[in-house]
């Protein structure tokens, strides 16, 4: 066998050249993986053990304040919850808040984004007057919505509704999830405003030019070449929006502590509420555990939605 | 027309200055000179009431503690700068101290992490590389609070409650993921010649990462650290619950200058404008990374 033909070694051979192989293979697959681990295995300790024991603890009874009663009740958690009309009640406000707040600050957002798309005096300073919001401490925002702003008696709000007339409102008290959620949109507003406004800037000037050319309106332009354009940037600026938003702590805790009662007690916060004022463990965690449950569901449509966008992108 | 004339010429000049502007004016059909300076002051009118809340914390800290909480709201006064004083010569130190040490540990501790993480999932990928960003992104998806007990119980049995250590652990842990993803997006724009070039010259990995890919993707690295910095300076959640006297962080405090009885409005004021100036800052001077950032690395 003096001719052997790369494509077609002999058997003897191939078995050791094979396993060699196959063994650099390996080595290179770990060489590569190698610098991955760290991060990977970091990630994993931190979050998916945690997360493994509050499935632990939703599956016992357990109060720090009753200590003697630690034990297995099955599912018995989970059943308490769907008959806890204040869980509802808070998934309900997780939902109305979110989207409430991402939609808003969508809209917003978009607005701002299409008045900066052009060129005029100030449009730096304008931009920069713009992001503030989004880089203010939460903490600071929440709080300087509830007292400055929203203070019955001292607060801008009312001082402003009573130069036309408007009597004053204990807005925090009467109206509290909308008080959130005007805190939450004027700090979200710039996110969603600088994703829409790269996506506005992205756009080719010659598709636009040549859509005024044919004669297409301004309206028409942005419905039928804008619209499409930003899209991607529309899905992404939601997505992205949804799952900061949703995990709102800050602005409840500081600004309504949940209340008048739970009215506006969103999950984060009436699962908090739960854990560290009432105590109980096993309850909070059968909370924790389907909403993890909702979130992953919601995930994994928006991120296929996401990556698809992504790799789209990158093929381009 | 012709009275209109000169301000629209001198706003072309302005913008041919700067150089990508150019094409803009003069490709776009001019429209009427009127209704653009409208919608410019428009576009500030709204700028500045949406500004308006920052303005008015700004202009609150430098109130006395009466005329803060007046009503109606007082704009004229006398400015004094008690407040900060008051600040500077409390207890603050510690809380922004422990935020500066969780801060800045947080984010060398994700760098040195995410720069060779994304290094294996864009220049020499590992096979399942679509699997592991999946995974990173999902944990940011993980709902905090559904964590927060089986950590409050770890860290109270090895004796890290109420330790700077342990915000450190969790902001890096939170802010991970982001930065893999970012990190990912700058190296995936490295030129595949310079690697193919770095590699003949028989340069090792550790070599050619530390002389060719670091110094092209510095840019990127200072991006991932803004975003890691603003989200760990900001974060209030893990300090709240993880922390007492010790390593609480300022977020924390600003919570404390709220009292239940008496002025505080003023010096709550003050005590913001501290706490966020350097978040503010730095997005300020660094627009063009926060939009990268945020969309982790998905938006140039």
């Amino acid at each position: 066998m003096t001719t052997t033909t790369p494509a077609r070694p002999p058997k003897t051979q191939s078995a050791e050249e094979l396993r060699a192989r196959k063994a650099a293979a390996r080595a290179e697959g770990w060489r590569r993986r190698a610098p991955l681990l760290p991060a990977l295995i970091f990630v994993i300790v931190c979050t998916q053990i945690p997360f493994l024991l509050t499935i632990w603890y939703s599956l016992r009874s357990r109060n720090l304040l009753r200590p003697e009663g630690e034990q297995f009740v099955g599912l018995s958690n989970f059943a308490d919850i769907f008959v806890d009309s204040t869980f509802r009640s808070a998934a309900l406000n997780s939902v109305l808040i979110t989207f409430g707040c991402v939609f808003a600050a969508l809209i917003l957002g978009l607005g701002l984004a299409l008045l900066l798309d052009r060129p005029f005096a100030g449009r730096g300073v304008v931009r920069t007057l713009l992001i503030t919001p989004f880089l203010i401490m939460p903490v600071a925002g929440a709080m300087l919505w509830s007292i400055s702003m929203f203070n019955p008696s001292y607060g801008l709000v009312n001082w402003m509704i009573g130069l036309v007339g408007i009597p004053p409102v204990d807005w925090t008290s009467q109206y509290p999830l909308f008080s959130i959620v005007v805190a939450l949109v004027w700090q979200w507003t710039p996110f969603m405003m600088l994703l829409l406004l790269a996506g506005l800037q992205s756009q080719q000037r010659d598709v636009l030019e040549a859509a005024s050319m044919d004669g297409a309106s301004t309206w028409d332009t942005f419905r039928f070449v804008t619209v499409p354009h930003l899209r991607f940037y529309i899905e992404l600026s939601v997505l992205l929006g949804v799952i900061y938003v949703v995990n709102t702590f800050d602005h409840i805790y500081l600004m309504t502590a949940g209340g008048p009662g739970t009215a506006s007690a969103n999950l984060p916060f009436y699962i908090y509420q739960r854990a560290f004022l009432g105590f109980d463990i096993g309850q909070s965690a059968a909370m924790g555990v389907l909403t993890v449950i909702a979130t992953i569901i919601i995930s994994l449509l928006a991120l296929r939605l996401i990556f698809r966008g992504l790799n789209a992108k990158e093929q381009s | 027309m012709n009275v209109a004339a000169p301000p629209e010429t001198a706003s072309a000049t302005v913008h041919t200055a700067q150089a990508p502007r150019v094409k803009k004016v003069t490709t776009r059909p001019p429209k009427g000179p009127r209704r653009s300076s409208l919608l410019t002051t428009f576009t500030w009118v709204v700028a500045l009431l949406f500004f308006a809340p920052v303005a008015w914390m700004v202009l609150t800290s430098f109130k006395q503690e009466s005329a803060a909480a007046s009503s109606p709201p007082s704009f004229f006064f006398e400015p004094t700068f008690d407040q900060y004083r008051n600040i500077l010569s409390s207890d603050a130190g510690p809380y922004f101290l422990n935020s500066v040490i969780a801060t800045a540990g947080s984010t060398l501790l994700v760098l040195l992490l995410a720069v060779p993480a994304a290094y294996a999932l864009s220049i020499r990928p590992i096979k399942r590389t679509q699997d592991a960003l999946f995974f990173f992104i999902s944990t940011k998806m993980l709902p905090i609070v559904a964590v927060i007990m089986p950590i409050y119980v770890i860290a109270g049995q090895i004796r890290m409650l109420d330790n700077i250590l342990t915000l450190i652990i969790l902001y890096t842990a939170m802010n991970l993921p982001i930065a893999i993803w970012m990190m990912r997006s700058f190296f995936l724009e490295v030129p595949g010649e310079v690697l193919e070039a770095a590699s003949i010259d028989g340069a090792s990995l550790v070599g050619t990462m530390r002389r060719v890919l670091i110094p092209m993707v510095a840019p990127g690295i200072a991006a991932t650290a803004l975003i890691c910095v603003i989200f760990a300076w900001n974060e209030f959640f893990f300090a709240l619950n993880l922390t007492a006297a010790n390593a609480a962080t300022a977020p924390i405090y600003l919570m404390s200058t709220m009292t239940s009885e008496g002025l505080f409005l003023a010096q709550l004021s003050a005590a913001s404008v501290l706490a966020s100036l350097p978040v503010v800052l730095a997005g300020w001077f660094a627009q063009k990374q926060l939009v990268r950032g945020l969309s982790m690395g998905a938006v140039k």
